[in-house]
């Protein structure tokens, strides 16, 4: 009969109508400033420098200024210059690193490619700004975040990245102990270093405490 | 239609004077015709999108489409980037199928490098590419009928449920819409297991959305007398025009590259391939659901078949890639039709030359020939039926 598709359409939106003050699968609407949602914990939007030491926020960054996310960044928004010392020595830190987050398309490919886990994705989305020309533009003093922020926003992989680092950091230590021992051992001041297992052993180079482990 | 003072300063046959956007023509045969430009601000272009419709009456005899007005250089910026740099850039031309588009590059560079993918991989791309293809074509049904005049309600009910979808594109790989996550030899993450189980319970909500969906609107008598009948495409046409995807079905060919092709791991899962019979607006909207429906069968299967093992290949190598001298041409079935890339490797870490074969596009060319003696109203619709993204027309 002519109509009974309007009147079944019309069924539909009566029970969605009803539906929406009791069914949650309904109601979905979000009174946003007021209400957020959750991130999901992979959420991406802007890059941050992850640092060690909060006390030294621009010192204890990972970043070694290697600039290989300066290239591998697809609308080349990143600026980096390493710092160097009177001699021109690299001092394996920057000087100036700045991501232009008015070009940066949140691709994650500079997180991607970084081999020192030094540069993480951010969730901060509130980010407007009245100064057209230098407010979205990051220095690292601005980028530079702590481990801690980083374990707060992604805790599974933060976790996975700092088991990663003190398993480097013993090898290493390792390393160094094996080359250390066969030449005499001169002061030696601290543990006799010959025993690789336990992970973070308090060799000599590290005067920092190591980062703590996952909350 | 003729003002006064036409005849004289723009005699027929002469180009409009710049920036008249409505004018009177004079024309021996048809009387009076008037030129209309539809767009580029306009809501039912789908996006900056311009139609110079010459009008008898209210019928149609010429429609001059007219685009470019989001033309950002992709091709050329993707011989000046990487291979991997790319992949982001990839998300940006179809916006709403950024999987899908990623997963036509990814096999392009692999058949280019001859990379190959782990099973677990090829399973999750399926499952990616088959929930795209549910969020498209929910979204195409929206808009389709919010153009033919339902204002609001399937649209926003078809939001709804693609908010579903974007929030599990989110929890995987970061963002709602520019994902960016396939690369070449596998998939950027591997999915886990609390994310598999949200998809299994999106994929048994779906039937039940798009049973609701049926019964508001494929029955209604408004919208069958508006959509059927119009905007007809003949085989022939569609074939010889180069159309392809859903478009192409709605005309009754059956050509599907997840069949023809077979790609990734296609060929063992058991669905069918909808066909249309008139070629008609409402047989390119039928089509959509009864697609979505194979997908939730595809999804199914999939979900249940999903092997363990690697997501990428360990050998892989995504930075500082360079292939060797060679071309490659991937394609797959996206949801608006052959999305295409083709490849010219010199040996650089660069493509020495990038082309993509949008599907938009390609289907976008007869529109014309499908609006020909229609009213506007009907332009509007079959514009929405063909079912563009700007950012891949222009790209
Ligand atoms: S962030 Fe990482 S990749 Fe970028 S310069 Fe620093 S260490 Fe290198
Ligand atoms: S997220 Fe992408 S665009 Fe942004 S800085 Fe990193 S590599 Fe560049």
């Amino acid at each position: 009969m002519l109509g009974t598709g309007l009147l079944q359409g019309l069924a539909v939106t009566a029970k969605n109508l009803v539906g929406s003050f009791h069914d949650p699968e309904r109601y979905v609407t979000m009174e946003y400033p007021e209400v957020k949602t959750k991130l999901p914990e992979n959420y991406r939007n802007f890059p941050f420098l992850v640092h060690d030491d909060p006390k030294d926020p621009l010192g204890s960054l990972r970043c070694v200024a290697c600039t290989i996310c300066e290239t591998e960044c697809p609308p080349q928004c990143i600026y980096i210059v390493m710092d160097r010392d009177e001699k021109g020595k690299a001092l394996k830190r920057p000087k100036v690193f700045d991501i232009d987050i008015s070009v940066c398309m949140s691709c994650q490919i500079c997180v991607e490619v970084c081999p020192f886990d030094a540069i993480k994705m951010d969730q901060h989305y509130e980010i407007a700004e009245t100064n057209r020309f230098q407010g979205l533009l990051l220095s690292r003093e601005q980028l530079s975040k702590s481990n801690a922020y980083y374990h707060q926003l992604h805790p599974t992989e933060a976790a996975a990245v700092d088991a990663l680092l003190a398993e480097q950091k013993a090898k290493q230590a390792a390393a160094k102990a094996a080359k250390a021992a066969p030449a005499a051992k001169p002061p030696a001041p601290a543990a006799p270093a010959a025993n690789p297992p336990p992970p973070p052993a308090p060799s000599a180079e590290a005067p920092k405490p190591p980062t703590p482990p996952a909350p | 239609m003729t003002s006064p003072a036409a005849p004289s300063s723009f005699p027929s046959g002469l180009p409009s004077s710049p920036g008249a956007h409505v004018r009177a023509v004079h024309d021996d045969f048809h009387g009076d015709l008037l030129e209309v430009s539809m767009g580029p601000h306009h809501p039912s272009t789908h996006g900056v999108f311009r139609m110079i419709v010459t009008l008898d009456g209210e019928r149609i005899v010429r429609l001059k489409p007219v685009f470019g007005y989001l033309h950002r250089n992709h091709e050329k910026l993707g011989e000046q980037t990487t291979y991997l740099a790319s992949m982001p850039y990839t998300d940006r031309l179809d916006y709403l199928n950024s999987m899908t588009n990623n997963w036509a590059y990814a096999i392009a560079v692999e058949k280019l490098a001859g990379q190959a993918v782990p099973e677990r991989a090829e399973y999750v791309r399926v499952i990616l590419a088959e929930l795209t293809r549910l969020l498209n074509h929910t979204c195409l049904a929206g808009f389709l009928l919010q153009d033919t005049g339902c204002s609001g309600t399937p649209l926003m009910y078809a939001f709804r449920e693609r908010e579903k979808i974007l929030d599990l594109f989110e929890s995987l790989s970061g963002s709602r819409m520019m994902c960016n996550f396939q690369r070449f030899g596998g998939c950027r993450l591997d999915p886990t297991p609390e994310w598999l189980a949200a998809v299994r319970q999106l994929v048994d909500g779906y039937g039940r959305f798009l049973d609701e969906f049926e019964a508001l609107i494929s029955g209604n008598e408004i919208v069958m007398a508006r959509t059927q009948g119009t905007g007809v495409l003949t085989p022939a046409l569609a074939i010889s025009a180069g159309v392809t995807g859903p478009m192409l079905r709605a005309t009754g060919v059956d050509y599907d590259l997840r069949k023809v092709d077979g790609y990734g791991v296609y060929p063992r899962f058991e669905f069918r391939v909808p066909l249309g019979a008139h070629g008609d607006t409402y047989d390119r909207y039928m089509i959509r659901i009864l697609e979505m429906r194979e997908s939730i069968q595809i999804l199914r299967q999939a979900l249940r078949d999903l092997p363990a093992g690697p997501i990428l290949d360990p050998k892989a190598k995504n930075r500082g890639f360079r292939p060797k001298p060679g071309e490659a041409y991937g394609r797959i079935e996206g949801p608006k039709g052959e999305i295409g890339f083709y490849l010219i490797s010199d040996g650089s870490p660069n493509p020495f030359r990038y082309r993509v074969r949008p599907p938009s596009f390609v289907n976008l060319t007869i529109l014309e020939d499908m609006c020909l003696g229609q009213t506007v109203a009907d332009a509007v619709i079959i514009l929405g039926s063909i079912d563009i993204v700007l950012g891949e027309v222009d790209r």
